[in-house]
């Protein structure tokens, strides 16, 4: 294998609607900043891949038109998933690895604030018997919470204070949506939303964007003093149909995990879980110790812009390990409803 | 071609129609898995990964289908990708399938491409009114025709050479068991006399809306010698990879033979060692969804100089009898389920040098060519397969 | 449901028969009643804003005027202006008015339209570059035969009456022909 790293990172200041911005417009300084970071232009660059879903844009093929915040003049090797950012980033990997790149870009985004973003995830429920009844995103994540509270898996008290923590760490991130919190005895006195789940235990609705930068072996350490490598990555999927699933358990974090090479002692974690009662599932299914870090971002709970979430899990740890904050660490990112998909990335400093 | 050697050694399609209704979306799906698996001589156990891909999800009205899909496909507690990349996606998805042995982390990539057009009106899909943008009131052909005209104009090609490709496809199209349309009484005079929609396109000069899935199984050189071995089927080499993007609108830009298409096939010709691709490559499956587009991109991709790809088809060089045969199958123009249509071209193409074309077989093909394109004409994927090792 | 009685799908300015096929070509027996087709409405409101660029561009449209925006790496004026030019990917911001003649870069006679606001066919869709942009805008030709539409055709817009302007594109009625010559068409490529 390549040594691939992470070497800039850029997203946006995460916000409910970025109503008077079209997507391009909203992508387009984060892709700047991305590339500026190490002072690249776009050809400099030799593969491009970005992440973004038409349902939360309410438009067919609207990926077209933010490609021209990256200024694929003259043409540029490029490809776009339907997924987060961070499978984008997976391909782009990938690409390094066959050896046809040395250098890649990636970026995703979502700008969901023109629909209904509940409602419109429950267009991506099997089609015949669930998408017919319109289950809400948070209706859904409610099933899976109650399933692990009868379990005894969580509690209800120990949901609010991962909501607590999270929140309470984005006053440390610039680029947080849902800053502080109240204490867990506030929260957990707080009114029903879609029972089991509280107001406090869901992700905001967040319009946003990340853009990362790779490079393998020297030109990664020309452009950065600390690339942040990539020392394995993986991801995995679990069934979709919630009767035929265990819902206390995620078991493609734990696959992904493994085939990440997760093991050892991590400083920082970033874990893409947008429910409060899935960020334990998460961190069981990584098997990380106490001792770790966990979201000083704030993770998804303090920002959650769609299609970019997960990749700027993988940009958060970068950036520590790039400013030297930490020296070892383990990102997250999830896909689908209930942490059907899964996917792990191991980062460390060092050369 | 960088990275690891990487093989076609399953090629499963559906019965191509305007109406696949006698299955679900999973069923459909498993018809070609299992063909293309049943052509390796592996089951779902022996797939690494899983790489999909599709047009808009509006089409179907369903968003990012692909997670409900994983225990159909296959793939729960396997890696399962998707790409979405415009009318290019089902090349590019088979390109990113490629990508994933190429680099060395799996050996046995299955890849699907699908498309159900019945489900939800496409047309629709591509022409819903969002406020502030420019509303085109004429549908995909009203896109892609002043383009059309424009080349006609250019290269004062006559105007029978758009009846001529029909033709061609559409008989070719009755060779193939698969295909869409089969249309035993077409003749020239059928297409020249057919409804004009956006002149200068006719009815029968356009691609039909399709339901349809194609699944392909990329191994690694080892498990594709293993397959090979077991399947008695030789694999097709993949002897190049390649992908060009442009923006939809820039100044400068040719829509009529764009930049990406010539730079994405200059890159696949000197990964695979092409120097002279009329001579050396035996067969071309090309994406051509409106009829002009052969001569259209018989220039584009360097087997014609400008202005004169339509000569190859008035000559007749493009039929299968001809020492270019372009689009033995029936092409998009007999058959286009979106999603699929590129990797339909990049599947025929290995079909070609595997030796099993069936009925629209090419004699002794060696080196074939999948090419797929997309959006405004501005995202494109080819690959180059071959019989022999690259 | 069976076969017979499932609601075809329709445009209705699809002449009959075009890419609709009443009866599966790959006959099944799925048994004695088979389900087809489950017909799942789906109603979605997306409330779109236009963006900073796209409002300049609209409220310039509302006084019948074309108001492009330059990339700053290459001077060129794009139009309609999306915020960022495609070819360097930088902000655009200085505005510059463009039009309102054009000449059209290349068209095609529609004889099968689409969407809410397709006239009667046959019409001609166009591409139409105002004098001074880089590139072409969509719209349709009028006060003209689709036979005598050419590449290279100077036109110009008509707009819908002044009580009738808003922020938006169906300000431009049509274009039609004005007196000037025809602009030789190698003078257009690059430029649809």
């Amino acid at each position: 294998m390549r040594d691939v790293a992470i070497v800039s990172v850029a997203q946006s200041h995460h916000r409910r609607s970025a109503e008077e911005l079209n997507e391009v417009e909203m992508i387009q300084p984060v892709i700047r900043a991305a590339l500026d970071g190490v002072g690249a232009s776009i050809s400099d660059i030799d593969f491009t891949c970005s992440g973004s879903s038409d349902y939360l844009a309410g438009q067919a093929f609207s990926f077209v038109m933010t490609l021209d915040a990256v200024g694929a003049w003259p043409p540029i090797v490029e490809s776009h998933v339907e997924m987060d950012g961070a499978w984008a980033l997976y391909e782009a990997w990938l690409k390094i690895q066959t050896g046809a790149a040395d250098t890649a870009f990636v970026y995703s985004y979502s700008k969901a604030s023109p629909g209904d973003l509940p409602r419109v995830m429950s267009r991506m429920l099997d089609p015949y018997y669930a998408g017919p009844l319109w289950p809400d995103s948070v209706a859904y994540a409610g099933l899976q919470a109650r399933a692990m509270l009868d379990a005894g898996v969580t509690t209800e008290r120990r949901m609010a204070e991962v909501a607590h923590r999270n929140r309470e760490a984005a006053r440390n991130n610039p680029n947080a949506q849902v800053v502080g919190s109240p204490s867990v005895d506030e929260l957990l006195a707080t009114p029903m939303l879609s029972d089991p789940l509280r107001v406090h235990d869901c992700p905001p609705i967040s319009d946003g964007g990340v853009a990362v930068v790779l490079a393998a072996g020297d030109r990664a350490r020309d452009w950065a003093e600390r690339p942040a490598w990539i020392r394995g990555i993986d991801h995995r999927i679990d069934g979709h149909q919630p009767g035929a699933r265990d819902l206390t358990s995620a078991p493609s974090v734990a696959l992904a995990a493994q085939r990440a090479g997760v093991d050892g002692s991590f400083d920082v974690a970033e874990v893409h879980a947008p429910f409060t009662h899935q960020e334990q599932l998460v961190l069981d299914g990584l098997g990380l110790g106490d001792d770790v870090d966990v979201n000083p971002s704030g993770g998804a709970l303090a920002a959650n812009p769609m299609m970019a979430a997960g990749l700027i899990r993988l940009g958060e740890v970068a950036t520590r390990i790039m400013d030297g904050s930490a020296g070892r660490g383990v990102a997250h990112a999830t896909a689908g409803h209930l942490l059907q998909q899964n996917l792990v990335c191991v980062l460390e400093g060092g050369d | 071609m960088a990275g690891n050697r990487v093989a076609v050694v399953g090629v499963g399609q559906t019965k191509y129609a305007a109406v696949r209704d006698d299955v679900s979306l999973p069923g459909l799906l498993r018809e070609a898995v299992f063909r293309a698996l049943d052509d390796a001589h592996m089951t779902m156990d022996d797939i690494d990964a899983v790489v999909v891909g599709k047009a808009p999800d509006f089409f179907e009205g369903m968003m990012m289908p692909e997670s409900y899909l994983a225990e159909a496909l296959g793939a729960v507690g396997k890696p399962l990708f998707r790409v979405h990349t415009a009318g290019s996606v089902g090349g590019s998805t088979a390109l990113v399938a490629a990508t994933h042995v190429q680099s060395g982390v799996h050996d046995r990539v299955l890849t699907i491409g699908w498309q159900q057009q019945s489900v939800s009106e496409a047309m629709w899909a591509l022409s819903f009114p969002i406020p502030f943008q420019q509303q085109l009131v004429a549908g995909a052909g009203g896109y892609f025709a002043p383009f059309i005209r424009e080349y006609i104009r250019r290269s004062n090609a006559p105007d029978h050479i758009g009846i001529q490709v029909a033709l061609k496809d559409r008989l070719n199209a009755l060779k193939n068991p698969y295909a869409h349309l089969h249309e035993p009484d077409i003749t020239f005079e059928s297409i020249e006399e057919s409804f004009m929609l956006w002149e200068p396109i006719r009815y029968s000069e356009t691609c039909p809306g399709s339901d349809g899935a194609i699944a392909l199984v990329l191994a690694s050189e080892d498990a594709a010698e293993a397959a090979a071995a077991s399947s008695g089927v030789p694999p097709a080499w993949i002897h190049g990879t390649a992908m060009r993007s442009e923006p939809a609108t820039a100044s400068g830009r040719d829509q009529v033979n764009p930049d990406a298409g010539k730079e994405c096939a200059a890159d696949v010709y000197a990964q695979a060692g092409i120097t002279d691709p009329r001579r050396q490559v035996d067969v071309v499956e090309m994406y051509v969804p409106f009829s002009w587009y052969e001569p259209m991109w018989l220039e584009n991709l360097g087997f014609a100089p400008e202005g004169e790809g339509w000569k190859l088809t008035e000559d007749g060089v493009t039929q299968m009898t001809g020492d270019l045969p372009v689009n033995c199958s029936g092409g998009v123009l007999s058959t286009n389920p979106i999603g699929a249509s590129g990797m339909i071209r990049f599947g025929e193409a290995a079909l070609q040098v595997r030796g099993q074309a069936g009925d629209h077989q090419v004699d002794g093909a060696r080196v074939a060519v999948g090419h797929a394109y997309g959006g405004a004409a501005q995202f494109y994927a080819m690959w180059v397969v071959g019989s022999e090792k690259p | 449901m069976t076969a017979d009685d499932r609601g075809d799908r329709s445009i209705s300015t699809l002449p009959e028969g075009l890419w609709t096929q009443p009866t599966p070509s790959v006959p099944v027996d799925l048994g004695d009643d088979p389900v087809r087709r489950q017909v799942v409405p789906a109603s979605m409101r997306y409330d779109y804003t236009p963006g900073l660029a796209s409002t300049r561009f609209l409220r310039g449209l509302a006084e019948k005027r074309f108001l492009g925006e330059r990339c700053p790496e290459t001077g060129e004026v794009y139009i309609p202006p999306r915020g960022v030019s495609p070819v360097s990917g930088l902000p655009t911001t200085e505005q510059v008015e463009v039009g309102p003649k054009a000449t059209i870069t290349s068209f095609c006679v529609v004889h099968i339209g689409f969407g809410f606001n397709a006239p009667p066919t046959p019409f001609v869709s166009a591409l139409f570059l105002p004098d001074g942009a880089a590139v072409s805008l969509y719209g349709t030709m009028g006060e003209v035969s689709h036979d005598q539409v050419r590449i290279g055709m100077r036109v110009e817009p008509v707009w819908v009456d002044d009580d009738q302007l808003t922020e938006s594109m169906e300000n431009i009625r049509y274009w039609r022909p004005i007196d000037e010559p025809d602009v030789p068409a190698e003078q257009l490529k690059g430029h649809m």
